[in-house]
């Protein structure tokens, strides 16, 4: 089972950072992929009014993710980056354009479509960048002497362009199921049409990328289908179908069940990451940095700790908070600018 | 696109550029905060219209500054790893926790409150928007906090031991968060960025009274700006002399690159080199203009306490004199500039022509920008006075990078600077239009047309004599 040490209950708070991130970030990412998709440019800023009270709060735990992973397993973060530079640096262009466009858009006639299209670039770009990298990490980290040591082009391979377009899909189909959620009338059944085209492809790649994984390194076939792993490979699939399954029986035009989709998206998001869990463990990076070897010393973990404890029930209490005054369907005549 | 350069070099110049970009965003959103909170309260005090107006347009100015400062601050979050992944692994258990610590206790409570700061006032009522306008500016506050303690700690490194794997592993917490030149370089910092928000407001009230007389908003904006500037500018003084003397206790060789001395003072009696050139490569300073004994009166408060030069470090240890020499004579130009601009105000209040003396308003639009000059110049003094090191006379900046390619960082550094300027470029001429509107004149989003110039729709002239 799982030893409770500082560094594992780390590697769990970060594994909590960067899945609140997907989460968070996914459906915004997810709105600004879907930009060229919707109607007109009034059902467009529509869609960013949804997210523009809370984009900034779920792109703080990216920072998390990353100033975490800095902090507590220096060593993971030292030798992920360099190893991923390229595409890093593409995500940082991306959010970017993707970030400042919230204000730009409404602070221009003149630029307008090119900060819409700034949005949607920006959004694509993120996400694909973030695919790749996820590509990346499981297939694994060419590590030597405290430092990344493999070539620059390691990550571009079949696979990660797989993970890519899952990640992809994953995020729109969030954004639908959010837009779904935050909107009434005609946008609303736009957003239900993508998102009951998204769900069963969400479903298709899921299972694409669970399969090609076991066949990219010989240990996750190990991990999945022998002993108790085996358990698991009954138990997530079987999960990952009712989630989709859920999600799909309330998109049906007069159910009242405004949040279900949503949660049903989310629920597919938690299993497919802690299907990843399972397999990474018990490294941090593929294919050989272990938690325990990439973890700063424990008065670091320990110091980081006290505070993490008290302070992120309450960033989870405030933010619920934040989302509960702008809660509801988003009026489409009273924007936020 | 390695430009015949090294990875080094290319690293330290995307990081220089990249810093340099961000700094501007949080050192005008750390004083904007703070006064719009005050703007907030008066509001809610005196139910003066002029001052929600104000707090109006600001909170849209605030809105522009804080995205770019965000996605600019990702920017450096990740910075870290990809160009100095060395530095990273090494420095991580040391550095890392207090930057946890800014997410944790800064970053997230600005982002969950600026919603409701910027969109909630009519869904959570006045005195929870306050409180989210309090906390926000709190927020910004922590997050100087945290972030001047790391580079502190990297220019005054203490409470620590290196571990047999070469990690820096924290020994005190409290001598690390709290290291010999912390408090004086926050205390220098959250001043400077007063300053700097300070001087934007006196000029863009400035800018309205010249332009078109005298209204409630744009009076508030100048005076508030002029006391201020007459207030916080004497202790930014005082606070850069401590800070200078806390620096020649703890690196003098920064000191001495910084007033051009190539060659050490045993007996005090130190000049004051006014002007000059330094070459580093010769060890002397050309051409100078110097004032006797004033030197030792800045430095060390007395005459004859002995000073080191640059001749008491190795070659290989000494910071380029030749711009950071350069970088803090401008800083303290402007510095002196803000003093006599916020005395001059002072006097004009006093006479009773705040409002009227148009060469006072020149003067105070054309120090607009200086706060973001004399950041930026002081900032350059301090990193680039801390050379050749990353983590003072322990780990070098040339065992600090990452292992990659001159073509990776070269494109990438590219990439940077062309997204920067046109997005850093578009936000600032944003702003620049939004604080070409008079406070009393409502956002109108319509209004921006695309040859018209904002602000002189016909709603809006309606709109300014309604006060």
């Amino acid at each position: 089972m799982f030893p409770l040490d500082l560094a594992h209950i780390w590697a769990g708070l970060i594994a909590f950072a960067v899945l609140a991130y997907v989460v968070f970030d996914g459906f915004d990412l997810g709105i600004g992929i879907l930009f060229p998709w919707l109607r007109d440019r009034r059902e467009r800023h529509l869609a960013m009014n949804t997210i523009a009270p809370v984009w900034d709060g779920n792109e703080t735990w990216l920072v998390l993710g990353g100033g975490g992973l800095l902090a507590v397993f220096p060593l993971a973060y030292a030798v992920v980056m360099p190893a991923v530079y390229p595409l890093i640096i593409i995500m940082l262009l991306g959010l970017i354009f993707r970030g400042v466009a919230f204000e730009f858009t409404f602070r221009t006639k003149r630029a307008q479509a090119f900060w819409e299209w700034g949005f949607a670039i920006g959004s694509l770009a993120a996400a694909i960048a973030q695919g790749l990298i996820l590509g990346a990490l499981v297939q694994g980290i060419t590590v030597q002497d405290r430092a990344f040591a493999g070539g620059t082009w390691d990550w571009a391979t079949p696979f990660s362009a797989l993970c890519a377009v899952a990640v992809l899909i994953g995020y729109a189909t969030l954004g639908a199921a959010w837009l779904r959620m935050k909107t009434d009338g005609a946008t609303r059944v736009h957003a239900t049409r993508i998102l009951r085209l998204g769900l069963p492809a969400l479903i298709a790649v899921i299972g694409a990328v669970s399969l090609a994984t076991v066949w990219v390194r010989p240990e996750y076939m190990q991990r999945w289908f022998s002993g108790a792993g085996l358990v698991w490979s009954v138990i997530v699939p079987v999960l990952v179908v009712l989630a989709g399954g859920i999600a799909w029986t309330a998109t049906r035009d007069n159910d009242r069940r405004v949040m279900w989709p949503f949660l049903g998206v989310l629920a597919l998001f938690v299993l497919t990451f802690t299907g990843l869990g399972i397999s990474f463990y018990p490294n941090i990076v593929p294919p050989g940095l272990t938690i325990v070897e990439a973890a700063a010393p424990d008065t670091s973990l320990r110091f980081l700790l006290v505070g993490a404890a008290v302070l992120i029930p309450t960033i989870l209490a405030y933010t619920a908070y934040s989302y509960w005054v702008f809660r509801g369907v988003v009026d489409p005549d009273q924007g936020y600018h | 696109m390695d430009f015949g350069l090294t990875a080094l070099t290319l690293a330290r110049m995307q990081f220089a550029f990249t810093v340099s970009a961000h700094i501007i965003f949080p050192a005008f959103t750390i004083g904007l905060a703070s006064w719009l909170a005050l703007l907030n309260f008066r509001w809610l005090q005196t139910r003066d219209r002029a001052y929600l107006d104000l707090f109006e347009q600001w909170r849209t100015i605030f809105a522009v500054v804080f995205g770019m400062g965000v996605v600019s601050g990702i920017v450096m979050a990740y910075q870290f790893g990809t160009n100095w992944s060395v530095f990273s692994d090494r420095a991580g258990p040391v550095i890392g926790p207090p930057m946890g610590y800014e997410v944790l206790s800064a970053f997230f409570l600005e982002a969950g409150f600026l919603g409701i700061m910027l969109f909630g006032r009519e869904k959570v009522g006045d005195k929870l928007h306050f409180a989210a306008t309090c906390i926000v500016a709190l927020g910004t506050l922590f997050s100087a906090f945290w972030i001047l303690s790391v580079n502190s700690w990297m220019q005054t490194p203490a409470g620590f031991e290196i571990a047999p794997n070469g990690q820096f592993v924290p020994t005190d917490w409290w001598a690390v968060i709290f290291n010999p030149s912390f408090p004086y370089r926050l205390a220098h910092m959250v001043l400077a960025a007063y300053l700097t928000t300070a001087f934007v407001v006196g000029s863009a009230g400035a800018w309205h009274l010249l332009r078109r007389g005298e209204d409630p908003g744009s009076r508030r904006m100048f005076s508030h700006a002029m006391w201020m500037a007459v207030l916080v500018t004497p202790l930014q003084i005082l606070a850069g002399d401590m800070h200078g003397v806390n620096t020649l206790e703890h690196q003098p060789a920064k000191i001495a690159a910084i007033e051009g001395h190539y060659e050490s003072y045993p007996q005090g009696r130190v000049p004051l080199i006014l002007f000059g050139i330094p070459d580093d490569e010769a060890g002397v300073t050309r051409r100078k203009i110097e004032v006797p004994l004033v030197g030792s009166l800045i430095l060390t408060h007395s005459l004859d306490k002995p000073v080191l030069g640059l001749d008491a470090f190795p070659k290989e240890d000494r910071p380029p004199a030749r711009i950071i020499f350069w970088t803090f004579r401008v800083m303290v130009a402007v510095g002196v500039a803000m003093l006599g601009v916020g005395l001059w105000a002072l006097l004009a209040r006093w006479r009773g022509q705040l409002y009227t003396d148009r060469w006072l308003h020149r003067a105070a639009l054309l120090m607009g920008p200086s706060g973001f000059l004399a950041v930026l110049c002081g900032w350059v003094t301090t990193e680039v006075g801390r050379q050749p090191w990353t983590i003072y006379n322990h780990l070098r900046t040339a065992e600090s990078h990452a292992p990659l390619s001159a073509e990776m960082v070269g494109t990438s550094l590219v990439a940077f600077v062309i997204v920067y300027f046109l997005v850093f470029g578009s936000g600032t001429f944003y702003i620049l239009r939004l604080i070409a509107r008079l406070p009393s004149q409502r956002v109108d989003v319509e209004g921006l047309g695309t040859t018209r110039a904002a602000g002189v729709t016909p709603i809006a002239e309606t709109h300014q004599h309604r006060t």
